[in-house]
């Protein structure tokens, strides 16, 4: 167990870690999605939420129920099928409570279930043995960090949609060097946290 | 279509990361050394051929609402398999790849040749398929990682073959490259084989 406040955590997550730009995690619906704000906002508030939400379920499940019964190795099905149900429920919850909420962030939430930010949260936390604090805090961190990286990323894309790009690089290639760009921007921050 | 059909188109024609631009998370991550990300590609063939097989076996009697689901779990059952498997043979670099091994189910590629392929084809079609798009995979992350490690460690799997007269590029070893170096593939790749195709 290492002693470390939530709330740095969740400053790393966001800054020094962040979860795409140095762990690459979430890049299928970060590439196909970056490509308008209000849609990059959506998703990636959704994620905020999903993950957060789904730490939090996955740290009950894990050491109350995996680590008893001894069947930790189930542990990848156990959090696929957990994500997969919290995302339906708060979809099921959502449309009940907030039909307005549900139309801006509704489409976005079966996307979720396979982006693997979400899966790879649950893993890192296992890996690094946080407490339940450190968890929420690395989860809101990682979701926040993600939601910046894309909102960064579509703002980018949107300025240069009218500009000349070699014809090999359009779509996926220039991304990809826009983000990698801005992958060594938050390299700038690495060194000053240190969370693993 | 004959088997080796099926397997060029998988692994080059319709590459899953050039063309289809799936699977990108892991193919940016385990490519610092090459023996990472042999066995990360090892692993992503094995299970994309056998959840391909088991995937396309039940595929009559899925039902169409529940049917990702079902997915998900073949292809997570698999890669628990790989999982345990290198924890037990290859501890050392089960613990470099962390949770990248876990990450294949979430890998797109799975997904996307199970629904595309998969669900509409015989068994073994469909085990070759996922062989052919492991193939394709692994060649892309031998590439990029072939430049990294050179680069960055001046070694080939491992085996330091540049002095110390060569400068080690620490960039290589981090982030920002990953992303320059797949971003070079895939220009050098569309320039050269998919631009005329276009016109």
């Amino acid at each position: 167990m290492i002693d470390i406040h939530p709330f740095i955590i969740f400053l790393a997550a966001i800054f020094t870690s962040n979860i795409l730009l140095s762990n690459f995690l979430g890049m299928c619906s970060f590439l196909s999605i970056s490509k308008e704000v209000e849609a990059s906002l959506g998703l990636g508030m959704a994620v905020v939420f999903v993950t957060v939400l789904t730490a939090a379920v996955n740290y009950v499940v894990y050491y109350q129920i995996l680590v008893p019964f001894e069947i930790v190795y189930l542990q990848y099905i156990i959090f696929i099928i957990v994500i997969a149900a919290t995302v339906q429920l708060t979809e099921i919850f959502i449309e009940r409570f907030s039909p307005a909420l549900y139309y801006s962030l509704g489409i976005f939430l079966p996307l979720i279930t396979v982006n693997c930010a979400i899966f790879g949260v649950a893993l890192f936390m296992i890996i690094r043995k946080y407490t339940f604090m450190q968890t929420i805090g690395f989860a809101a961190g990682s979701g926040i960090g993600w939601l910046l990286a894309i909102m960064a990323l579509a703002g980018i894309r949107q300025r240069i949609k009218e500009k000349m790009v070699p014809a090999g690089l359009q779509g996926a290639g220039i991304t990809l060097i826009i983000t990698g760009i801005m992958a060594l921007a938050f390299v700038g921050f690495s060194g000053s946290v240190i969370i693993q | 279509m004959t088997k080796i059909d099926i397997f060029r188109e998988a692994a080059f024609k319709e590459n899953s990361v050039w063309r289809q631009v799936l699977g990108i998370c892991s193919a940016l991550a385990v490519t610092n050394f090459m023996r990472n990300s042999l066995i990360m590609g090892l692993g992503v063939m094995f299970s994309l051929a056998l959840s391909g097989f088991t995937i396309s076996l039940i595929r009559n009697h899925t039902p169409r609402s529940v049917r990702m689901m079902v997915q998900t779990l073949i292809i997570a059952s698999w890669v628990i398999i790989v999982d345990l498997f290198l924890k037990a043979y290859i501890p050392d670099a089960s613990k470099q790849l962390g949770p990248y091994v876990g990450l294949i189910i979430t890998n797109c590629i799975l997904m996307g040749r199970a629904e595309a392929f998969a669900a509409k084809n015989t068994p073994l079609d469909s085990m070759v398929d996922g062989i052919g798009a492991g193939f394709g995979y692994t060649f892309v992350l031998l590439i990029i990682s072939l430049f990294r490690e050179v680069l960055g460690f001046g070694s080939v799997f491992g085996f330091t073959f540049l002095g110390d007269w060569w400068p080690r590029w620490s960039i290589m070893a981090m982030a920002p490259s990953a992303f320059f170096m797949l971003s070079i593939l895939f220009w050098y790749i569309h320039q050269k084989y998919y631009i005329q195709v276009k016109k």
